[in-house]
């Protein structure tokens, strides 16, 4: 997973559900199909509950990994 | 499409925004919509009331009157210290107070043949929460003339009903005087005096409205054209009758007898 491109970049940092998936989703709606997102979270229960709603709205969850203490990134391509 | 939320509105509009029905797209589309609700009574304070939490942008009321004792039994826009205050004015403050992101327009004027165009025109959509029949036909006529959708609810006693007239669309659509060629003769209809009512059911109906209203906006679900939804508080119940477009409706027939705004006389001046 280390050659995916990134398009844009959330940092969420200090916020929880359920804005950490409504601010994730405005930005998704504002992308183009098949462009990549990443959001940094740590807020924890938000890690398993925005790819979950994500996939919901048929979003392509690439990759969900915590990536210091504390602290997680999901990556998500937009499909619709 | 690309839109800018604040801070505040992402967290006033989440469970909006959630929904893959509306999203941040459809909370866009709220914002910059303007709907017009005739009468800011019974009908017209639950409508309003959602219309504006649901943030739709521009919201214009008409109505001439004022808040008396005798409105607050139901219409929860008003309340006992704005009793001698305008309707539209104190209707304006309840919603201004629950969210600065809608617009007001106060039209605090009566209805007639001469403002009626004038006031629609500017508007997506009409909700008809009037009191009376020649100010019904009047908005209807208005409507069918100007193209503008028309959600139309009615109570009395413990009855509700409700319909929807897309008049973007009018060979699909009847119209309401489809079902009411003309107001009824004085003495048909109880006089205002008789004409009591279980509060609750204008929340239930003017909610309905509101529906109504975001399901158009929002281009979802279906709306109810040509069907006419009939509320019984007593029981409890709901049912829906089919309407048919009259072949020989005298407006929107192929052959219409009316072709411009008809001004009726209102036989009861006690106003509720
Ligand atoms: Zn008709």
């Amino acid at each position: 997973m280390e050659n995916i491109q990134i398009d844009k970049e959330l940092d969420l940092k200090g916020e929880v559900c359920p804005f950490t998936f409504v601010k994730s989703k405005l930005i998704l709606e504002q992308m183009n199909p098949g462009e990549i997102l990443r959001v940094i979270l740590d807020y924890e229960p938000s890690v398993e509950n925005v790819p979950k709603s994500m996939k919901e709205e048929g979003q392509d969850i690439l990759e969900v990994k915590q990536i210091d203490k504390g602290l997680w990134e999901v990556i998500v391509r937009k499909v619709r | 499409m690309s839109f800018q939320f604040t801070e505040e509105q992402i967290k006033r509009y989440s469970r909006h925004i959630i929904l893959p029905e509306v999203g941040g797209k459809g909370q866009k589309k709220l914002l910059d919509s303007k709907v017009l609700v005739i009468g800011a009574g019974g009908l017209g304070s639950p409508s309003l009331y959602y219309l504006a939490a649901a943030g739709v942008g521009t919201l214009g009321i008409v109505d001439f009157d004022v808040v008396d004792f005798s409105n607050l039994q139901r219409q929860i826009l008003h309340s006992t210290d704005r009793v001698g205050m305008p309707k539209v004015e104190s209707a304006k403050k309840t919603i201004q107070a629950l969210n600065p992101d809608v617009n007001v327009i106060a039209h605090n004027e009566k209805i007639h043949k001469n403002n009626v165009m004038d006031i629609i025109k500017d508007y997506d959509i009409v909700l008809d929460g009037s009191d009376n029949f020649p100010t019904r036909f009047l908005i209807n006529d208005a409507c069918f003339f100007l193209g503008k959708p028309l959600v139309s609810a009615a109570i009395l006693r413990f009855e509700g009903q409700l319909t929807t007239f897309d008049y973007r669309d009018k060979n699909n659509s009847p119209c309401y005087r489809c079902l009411f060629p003309e107001p009824p003769p004085p003495g048909l209809v109880p006089s205002c005096q008789e004409a009591g009512l279980l509060g609750v059911v204008g929340g239930i109906m003017g909610t309905l409205q509101a529906n109504e209203a975001l399901k158009l906006i929002l281009d979802i679900g279906e709306p109810l054209v040509g069907k006419l939804l009939v509320f019984d508080a007593l029981h409890t119940e709901f049912n829906v009758v089919k309407l048919r477009k009259d072949k020989g409706c005298p407006l929107c027939s192929e052959n219409p007898k009316i072709k411009e705004l008809v001004e009726y006389e209102q036989a009861c001046d006690v106003r509720f």
